[in-house]
């Protein structure tokens, strides 16, 4: 019987409505609480982020080619980089110990860079002769500067064995 | 009123409308007002109001987490004491620890009780770790404040860890330049994750003072929510549990 309306089923009908309509505003409520949230937690991390270093810059100026003779093995202290002039030409090595970044030191009796934290020694081209460092010192990128003065930049790492040749 | 009468001060005391605003109970001549003191008092509430006698043995817990509570708390009122002279800065951190060995009165005793409380709390919270182990106390009930139990070790850890930056002297330095290159080698986030902890790529002002208010605030505040947590579970899943007791498989109260 389709045209007859039990006042009893409105009434729920109605009850329902009211349900809903208070659970979706409810809903809307606890997202937007939830969105909040979320947006201070992604506003936290921003701001902990720092936008200036006040670090040493990764380029800088490491003398003439002809201050690296062969044999030269020079520490550029706050820049954390050798500089070496070999039989082929001149090329730059990252400092920081490839184990735990320790700054290794360049041992000129024996001839080998060592890490005085727990004892890695490399050769004068990075290569690992004694471990824990599990990799080789990185080679870093040299070029030369409108004046002819070499230029080198730590934040670029070049393949081993490609020397600056002057 | 007749105050030279045997104590009758401490009677006037307790009689008075100030004392009882504070305290609701009667003293403790009852079974009942022993039992109020414990419940009606915000410090000892967390605490069960009847205890059984063998769990004050020192065989049962040997005390560990008490001794790790104390030092957590020698730790709290040295380390305010010393932040009365210590400066997060570059230029003055190392000066002013040498100020406090040298020259402060009292600042070397200051300085090396926070050292020692540190290393005690390390080695007493590990060792409480191993007891409860042993004695199978990370068993239902206690499972979920064992993992409150490893939350807590590891914030131990943190504040060992974020206060040997704050000397800034070179066992320090190399120390977290070693420490924060581990953290490189995390998954994915690695080098992210040592950025912020840094607040840049090397260990500088930036890292000394993040780790200043890590080591006095963020840390300590975790730590006293997690304590908190954790000294109160211990009433809910039924006391301490001492040595295993085949018998208590049942699970009741031990």
């Amino acid at each position: 019987m389709p045209d007859v309306i039990d006042p009893a089923a409105l009434a729920d009908e109605n009850e329902n409505e009211e349900t809903s309509r208070r659970n979706f505003l409810g809903k809307i409520g606890v997202g937007a609480c939830a969105a909040a949230m979320a947006g201070s937690v992604v506003l936290t991390l921003d701001y902990l982020n720092p936008k200036v270093l006040f670090e040493p810059a990764s380029r800088f100026t490491a003398g003439s080619a002809g201050d690296y003779g062969e044999g030269t093995v020079r520490f550029h202290k706050e820049q954390k980089t050798f500089v070496i002039g070999g039989p082929a030409g001149i090329w730059a090595l990252s400092a920081v110990c490839t184990h735990l970044g320790c700054i290794t030191r360049h041992l000129s009796d024996e001839g080998v860079i060592a890490c005085p934290c727990h004892g890695s020694r490399f050769d004068l081209e990075g290569n690992v002769i004694h471990g824990p460092a599990p990799r080789p010192l990185p080679w870093l990128e040299i070029q030369t500067d409108a004046a002819g003065n070499l230029m080198v930049d730590t934040s670029v790492v070049v393949p081993k064995g490609k020397v600056f040749r002057a | 009123m007749n105050l030279q009468r045997p104590g009758a001060i401490a009677e006037y005391i307790r009689g008075s409308a100030v004392w009882k605003s504070i305290v609701r109970h009667g003293p403790p001549d009852t079974n009942r007002n022993r039992a109020l003191i414990v419940f009606e008092n915000l410090f000892l509430h967390v605490h069960p109001v009847k205890v059984r006698e063998r769990t004050l043995k020192f065989s049962h817990t040997y005390w560990l987490g008490g001794v790790t509570l104390v030092a957590t708390a020698v730790l709290f009122v040295s380390g305010i004491l010393l932040m009365f002279y210590y400066h997060p800065s570059v230029p003055l951190a190392y000066r002013d620890m040498k100020e406090l060995a040298f020259v402060v009165d009292n600042g070397l005793f200051l300085r090396n009780l926070h050292r020692w409380g540190a290393h005690l709390m390390v080695i007493a919270a590990f060792l409480h770790m191993l007891r409860v182990f042993y004695h199978r106390a990370y068993r239902p009930p206690r499972q979920f404040n064992w993992v409150v139990g490893v939350v807590l070790m590891s914030l131990t850890l943190g504040l060992s860890y974020t206060g040997y930056l704050l000397p800034w002297d070179q066992l320090a330095y190399w120390g977290v330049s070693v420490g924060t290159n581990m953290v490189r080698e995390a998954p994915f986030l690695g080098e992210k994750i040592r950025f912020l902890l840094l607040g840049g790529n090397v260990v500088s002002a930036n890292a000394l003072l993040r780790f200043y208010v890590l080591h006095c605030v963020v840390l300590p505040v975790a730590l006293i929510l997690f304590v908190s947590v954790h000294v109160w579970r211990i009433r809910k899943d039924g006391g301490v549990q001492g040595p295993y007791r085949p018998d208590e498989e049942t699970g009741e109260e031990s």
